[in-house]
């Protein structure tokens, strides 16, 4: 893959709650240009939530977020969220629209480019992931894995100068995981700046820079793959750790 | 057999009904076809407006629309059409001139539809997984943006069916606006049997009526159920295996 035009990306202090329930407790990340921070934890410890809420579909209470060293939260968050890619554990495919068209539908009405440059576009982001062939199937006769690559795809068309997974292969079928990994690990060696939400401990703990635990809304430990897995510190990340490997 | 023949002399007088059928299908339908059509349009875009008021974040919009709806759901639409009917009249007589009793049946035809239609449409955007909003603004996506793009257009395919439905309600109904007192052009299809069955107290032109709405009515009912089963069974469409596993990023 070839190189993309990736940014920094930092959050600083990271307070939420939904009413009582404080899910973020001062969450740091510092996420150099061009790496990959793998972000794993226990179900409910927030990591779902950190993500939206450094794209800003779900503003802080507290704290700051900061892309290539500039504070993003005064900006108009849609202007945020173009410059940064989100992939969905359930893909969110828009079913009434075709494989192509979901590609080029934010190229055509965000980026205001004409149609047939959108589509243009969106069939060369497809070929990249392989599914160039499929540009005019609707993403229902799609496998789980394929539609995952097109909601890649989709992301990727939009240059974004980072790249958001929530869980990206945790509802597709095992056989599947591995395509879908693949390309994952391409964009991560091609420099894209990336955050990964995954339970993949594999891929965490070979493709990314950075690992960091998160537990009851705060980072436990961070720290490069090799110190985090062969090393842990806590006895959360222990227990943790024994659970899944 | 006296009785018999009684009965098939009052409903089934073919002459009375040939007598009849020339004004039914001149007149009578194209004002019942322009009748619930034309309410049925105008109900869905006020439909539209109060459904999205309806799950509006501000409590505003939300309480104007719920207060709307069920004013609109809860009147039996003989008592709407005659408030808006006779008690609308004169105040656009005096604004207009015009003394037209047939833009007024429209009008509360076409309240009493939004409120259905705008529940209705309510529901549908309802439906759609919150993941389709969530994946929009991801992409950089204003809310009213993903939600005229992405998320209403998913909602209005899901309730097709009954929108439909809708209209055949309002077919019906709309022969519910004799009540206002129609100049003869404007007679739809059960005003021109009622009519003719009071002159000829012979109720074969009321059948008549019966038999031209069924006509309009169950092939609709029946695209119903057709549109029902069709998106059933497009929910379950056939999925290929990944066969492109193996040529991941590197095109092919
Ligand atoms: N929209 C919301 N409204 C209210 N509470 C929420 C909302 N989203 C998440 N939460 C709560 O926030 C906490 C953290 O949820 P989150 O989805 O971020 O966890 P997670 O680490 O992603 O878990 P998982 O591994 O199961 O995806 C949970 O207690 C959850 O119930
Ligand atoms: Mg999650």
């Amino acid at each position: 893959m070839s190189e993309f035009s990736s940014g920094t990306l930092t959050a600083k202090n990271i307070h939420l709650s939904f009413g009582s329930n404080h899910v973020l407790r001062g969450i740091d990340l510092h996420v150099p240009k061009g790496t990959t921070a793998s972000v794993i934890g226990p179900s409910g410890s927030g990591k779902s939530t950190l993500l939206r809420v450094m794209n800003r579909l779900i503003e802080p209470d507290q704290g700051d977020i900061f892309l290539d060293d500039r504070s993003v939260l005064k900006d108009n968050p849609d202007e945020l969220r173009r410059r940064i890619g989100m992939v969905f554990q359930q893909f969110n495919l828009f079913p009434h629209k075709t494989v192509v068209q979901n590609v080029s539908l934010a190229l055509s009405k965000i980026r205001k480019m004409p149609k047939d440059q959108a589509h243009a576009k969106a069939l060369e982001q497809l070929d990249l992931v392989g599914l160039k062939h499929k540009a005019d199937a609707r993403p229902g006769n799609l496998s789980g894995g394929q539609q995952q690559r097109v909601a890649i795809a989709r992301a990727l068309a939009m240059e974004p100068e980072v790249m958001f997974f929530d869980e990206a292969t945790s509802a597709l079928d095992p056989e599947l995981v591995k395509g879908v990994l693949a390309l994952m690990t391409d964009l991560s060696k091609g420099g894209m700046t990336m955050v990964v939400v995954t339970h993949e401990m594999g891929f965490s703990r070979n493709v990314s820079d950075t690992v960091t635990f998160m537990d009851g809304g705060v980072v436990v430990e961070t720290g490069p793959p090799d110190q985090l897995f062969t090393e842990p510190k806590t006895d959360r990340l222990k227990g943790f750790l024994s659970d899944v490997l | 057999m006296d009785v018999l023949e009684q009965l098939a002399k009052t409903f089934l007088d073919w002459e009375a009904m040939a007598e009849v059928i020339p004004a039914m299908l001149t007149v009578g339908l194209p004002n019942t076809l322009i009748l619930a059509v034309s309410s049925a349009f105008f109900g869905c875009v006020l439909g539209m407006i109060l459904a999205v008021m309806g799950i509006s974040r501000n409590p505003i919009p939300r309480w104007i629309a719920r207060i709307y709806t069920d004013i609109f759901r809860g009147l039996p639409a003989i008592l709407t059409i005659l408030l808006i009917g006779l008690g609308l009249g004169p105040v656009v007589r005096i604004l207009t001139g015009s003394t037209n009793p047939y833009p007024l049946g429209i009008l509360a035809l076409s309240l009493m539809a939004a409120a259905y239609i705008g529940e209705i449409f309510r529901s549908g955007i309802q439906s759609v997984e919150s993941g389709q909003l969530e994946a929009s603004r991801a992409l950089g996506f204003s809310y009213s943006a993903a939600m005229v793009l992405i998320v209403i257009p998913q909602g209005i395919r899901r309730v097709l069916p009954a929108l439909v439905n809708q209209l055949i309600s309002l077919i019906k109904d709309s022969s519910l606006i004799y009540m206002l007192g129609l100049l003869a052009s404007q007679r739809e299809i059960f005003r021109i049997g009622n009519d003719q069955a009071a002159t000829t107290g012979n109720l074969s032109p009321l059948v008549a009526a019966g038999l031209l709405y069924l006509c309009l009515t169950v092939p609709l009912t029946h695209l119903v159920n057709f549109m029902d089963k069709r998106m059933r069974e497009g929910k379950t469409q056939k999925v290929e295996p990944d066969e492109a596993a193996a040529i991941i990023g590197k095109g092919h």
